[in-house]
């Protein structure tokens, strides 16, 4: 009796949470006299990609994510760049930093937004950085920093200390002990954190509304909410498309890190 | 057994001695991730506190002079402030307590040997997985009025007789809301709990199997004893994200209809960059953060009072 009554349970999860993401697909496969219809349907009667080409066809969306691309990039490499030597620091020496970064990771959770980003927007205003990409750039940076150094302090942790001792015994210098050593075994951890970077930038909406005021400046995210502004019904098929095509790096890191996030290692960490 | 179990836990010795070249190698090699975080959010933080107590306004050249607790004041008598207060604390509690409930449930199941288990793990991270903006695009298209399948489904159904403006109806929009919410926050908790009901011991089932007790009992008796310090930590955290959040709500109503869903966070928003309020808005933040630390007090305080 257990059993079905526990699938039953399993389905209706199943549903809550698959649907929506059912539908957004559904919308994107549709044409514009589908979705003018009186009664809307599951599946597409005649599905269609054309969704996705009229998305692309969008100067708008095109162009904003050039410029999303452009600050995630930059942002991962610049947060990657300036977190390694510190996460090596931290991993190899006990220093007061540790629990500096830790204890910012928390404090940064429970502070409202706003009382940052009003000085922060005064910040960047006095070096002419509103409304530029390289000040986003900057914000993004900062707020990915910490959990950046968090992340790859333990990578370099699970390099053992050894090697690097080994390494010197046989007379190789420090910087070779590091990039013929540390580097490889440290290649998959960095890695992850350029992504998790990429796609904390990638996704950021908040910072992104406040910094970039010109409709000219706007990163994907600020594109897509404008769009669901005053147009009608026929737009909505591309915008699903778009989503969807916006979604698509956040998969991919999800993807890789499923397995560390599924054994609840990094389970708190990632902020919903 | 205790031997080995001694000797691993003594610390080992520490290889280098801590020299003056050391800490000078560790604070260059730090420095470069230092700078930013003081100057472009540190330094930033304690300074919106400070605005906190002032009356900046967005102007370049606005003249800010300081007028100590005016704004608390101020803040204590609007009552555009208290709606959106209440409006706040219902959200974040309801979607905290929902959530968690909701998740419990669905960890539990994904904890027993079901068929299907490893494609549910799977979806259950999708939705932690898209861009906060396309969560909430995705339900403006599930509630839209006319082509959304909300209405469809619930009429075919027999639930519903007209269809319903979800996001722009007074009396649902809040609710609807908090739906969006609790489907977006329950893959973090549900991922949360399961690993924290894989690490309740199986002796103790194995125990309170002998001993004859039935299934509710276990539950009640050990998996949620077990579980405590999980719970009290994803349920704070959890408060915290839902009190302070401002993207999701924000691209499905922009705290309408009528500020009936104008969050906290939202209402400083339109304070300090609509109309200009920078002081009066860090006091909203301000306020928020006091009352964040004070609900969290209760709770662990009550949390670690049941437990000692």
């Amino acid at each position: 009796m257990r059993r079905p009554l526990q699938y039953l349970a399993l389905l209706g999860y199943v549903v809550f949470l698959a649907f929506p993401l059912v539908w957004l697909l559904s919308t994107a496969l549709k044409t514009s006299q589908e979705m003018a219809g009186l009664t809307p349907t599951w599946i597409p009667r005649h599905p269609v990609l054309s969704n996705f080409a009229d998305a692309f066809g969008e100067q708008d969306i095109v162009g904003s994510a050039l410029r999303s691309l452009a600050v995630a990039v930059a942002s991962a490499v610049l947060t990657v760049v300036l977190a390694l030597p510190a996460a090596y620091a931290m991993a190899r020496h006990r220093s007061l930093v540790n629990r500096f970064a830790i204890g910012w990771v928390l404090v940064s959770q429970v502070f409202p937004f706003i009382l940052i980003i009003i000085p922060l927007f005064m910040v960047l205003r006095r070096l002419d950085l509103v409304n530029t990409l390289p000040g986003l750039t900057i914000v993004h940076v900062t707020f990915t920093l910490p959990f950046a150094l968090w992340m790859l302090q333990g990578y370099v942790r699970s390099v053992p200390r050894e090697l690097e001792e080994a390494a010197a015994v046989d007379g190789a210098g420090r910087i070779r002990s590091l990039v013929k050593v540390v580097a490889p075994l440290l290649a998959p951890g960095v890695v992850a954190t350029l992504l998790f970077a990429f796609v904390s930038s990638w996704n950021e909406f908040l910072f992104a509304l406040v910094v970039l005021k010109d409709p000219g400046m706007a990163t994907l995210p600020l594109t897509l909410v404008k769009f669901t502004g005053a147009e009608g019904v026929v737009r909505l098929g591309p915008l699903a498309a778009a989503a969807l095509l916006a979604t698509i790096p956040s998969l991919v890191f999800f993807a890789i890190i499923q397995r560390r996030l599924r054994s609840g290692l990094m389970a708190g960490a990632v902020k919903g | 057994m205790t031997l080995t179990a001694e000797r691993t836990r003594t610390p080992p010795a520490r290889r280098t001695p801590r020299t003056g070249r050391q800490g000078r190698e560790t604070l260059i090699l730090m420095l470069p991730a230092l700078v930013p975080v003081l100057v472009f959010s540190v330094g930033p933080l304690l300074y919106g506190v400070f605005l906190a107590f002032t009356d900046a306004r967005s102007g370049r050249n606005a003249e800010t002079s300081f007028v100590g607790l005016a704004n608390f004041g101020d803040l204590l008598t609007d009552g555009d402030f208290w709606a959106s207060f209440r409006i706040g604390m219902i959200w974040a509690v309801s979607v905290t307590v929902l959530q968690f409930a909701a998740s419990l449930g669905l960890a539990l199941l994904l904890n027993e040997n079901l068929r299907f288990r490893a494609f549910a793990r799977v979806l259950v991270l999708v939705p932690w997985a898209m861009p906060p903006v396309v969560i909430g695009l995705m339900w403006r298209l599930v509630y839209h009025p006319n082509a959304g399948i909300l209405n469809s489904v619930l009429t075919d159904l027999g639930l519903l007789s007209h269809d319903v403006d979800w996001l722009n109806d007074f009396s649902v929009a809040l609710p609807a809301v908090i739906v969006v919410g609790v489907w977006t926050g329950m893959p973090q908790t549900t991922v949360v709990l399961l690993a924290g009901l894989q690490g309740v011991p199986k002796e103790l089932y194995e125990a309170g199997h002998m001993d004859g007790a039935s299934t509710w009992r276990r539950f009640w008796n050990i998996t949620l004893p077990q579980l405590r310090p999980v719970i009290v930590t994803i349920t704070s955290l959890d408060f915290v994200w839902n009190i302070n959040q401002f993207g999701l709500v924000y691209v499905l109503t922009q705290g309408g209809p009528g500020g009936q869903t104008r969050l906290p966070m939202l209402f400083a928003y339109e304070e300090a960059f609509r109309y200009g309020f920078f002081g009066y808005a860090a006091t909203l933040g301000v306020a928020i953060v006091i009352v964040v630390l004070a609900v969290l007090g209760v709770y662990l305080w009550r949390q670690m009072r049941e437990v000692g």
